[in-house]
């Protein structure tokens, strides 16, 4: 994966993994790597795994089974929660971009249009 | 946690390494950061007591290094110490003969890993092949501490992820990792602390995710902070 190393990498391994859950590359329910796993595949620190995990359960996107490791929640909700959450979080990087722009939003809607017909 | 408490080492006309103090915890992964000659190799030699320092004392747990702290401090040199005659097999037999802590069995998974194979002589080895044999044997040891001198330098990009793939397979949290390199952005993702050397001296010690959570830099930013005085550009 590539990272922007100035921002905080825990973060874009959580939105790398989020975004596989709403795809479905990762299903509901499912078990996810170990934190030692986690750190190889992504390549990083397994404290920075760790804390992607602690995330993730503190927003209930995934929980853990004593002894059992990392699962994906089985809450539907949640999983379309994250996925309006996620398309709320590009609309604003978007519409910073065309405010830099000098675009309204107005104008912004029409160009979008235009290019989807 | 390893002390380095006001250590110093002189050698003729030059001071290497200059009073530098720090704390090491266990469950990190540390990169030891500096250009070259700052003094990075002669701090980790004392570490791992091949060298005595001139003043001052390395401590681990409490105990001064020495003969007792040395099965759990394992060092790989950058410069390769095997002999011409030795293949892969027989490094891991001279490791295995000098570290009771070396376990075979890792080190020959690792040489399966990374498609080296036991009977290749040592001097027919590409610089690649070789990097990831010196980690390899380094990281079979059940150490506490693992120095690793530069263990990415001269080597291409899939050696380098299989030498990535090793540092964090070994990683856990009663053990503490030390790599020291000048290719900067290499350890971006991997270690979460950074040490910088300046000219013998300690010039700080970062938590690298908390420089882009809270300054918005990265590892390579703050270290041209500390060691360049060229600006950033109009970048950000």
């Amino acid at each position: 994966m590539q990272y922007d190393s100035k921002l905080p990498i825990y973060l874009q391994v959580i939105n790398a993994i989020k975004m596989d859950i709403i795809n479905e590359r990762i299903k509901c329910g499912q078990k996810l790597p170990s934190n030692r796993e986690l750190a190889v595949t992504y390549t990083i620190n397994p404290n920075t795994a760790a804390r992607v995990y602690q995330e993730l359960e503190r927003e209930g996107v995934c929980f853990t089974r004593r002894g059992m490791g990392t699962f994906v929640t089985e809450d539907e909700t949640i999983i379309k929660d994250i996925r309006t959450q996620m398309a709320d979080e590009a609309i604003v990087e978007f519409l910073k971009k065309i405010n830099e722009l000098g675009i309204s939003v107005e104008e912004a809607v029409n160009m979008i249009r235009q290019r989807e017909e | 946690m390893l002390e380095s408490i006001q250590i110093t080492k002189k050698f003729v006309g030059k001071t290497a390494v200059d009073g530098i103090s720090m704390r090491l915890e266990q469950g990190h992964i540390y990169a030891l950061l500096g250009p070259n000659g700052s003094g990075k190799t002669t701090w980790m030699k004392m570490v791992s007591g091949l060298i005595k320092p001139t003043s001052g004392e390395i401590r681990y747990n409490g105990n001064l290094i020495g003969i007792g702290t040395r099965k759990e401090i394992a060092y790989m040199s950058t410069e390769p110490y095997f002999y011409n005659w030795m293949t892969v097999e027989n490094v891991g037999k001279y490791y295995q003969d000098f570290f009771d802590d070396f376990s075979m069995d890792r080190y020959n998974l690792m040489i399966q890993n990374m498609d080296l194979t036991g009977k290749l002589k040592v001097k027919s080895l590409s610089s690649g092949m070789m990097a990831k044999l010196k980690v390899a044997v380094t990281m079979a040891r059940d150490a506490k501490i693992y120095l690793l001198d530069e263990p990415l330098n001269g080597i291409d990009l899939l050696a380098r992820d299989a030498v990535m793939n090793m540092i964090l397979q070994a990683a856990s949290n009663d053990k503490t990792l030390i790599i020291s390199s000048h290719l900067v952005e290499e350890l971006e993702t991997v270690v979460d602390k950074a040490i910088f050397i300046k000219e013998s001296h300690l010039a700080g010690v970062y938590d690298v995710e908390a420089l882009r959570v809270y300054d918005n830099i990265s590892l390579a930013d703050k270290y041209r902070e500390v060691f360049s005085n060229v600006s950033m550009g109009g970048v950000r």
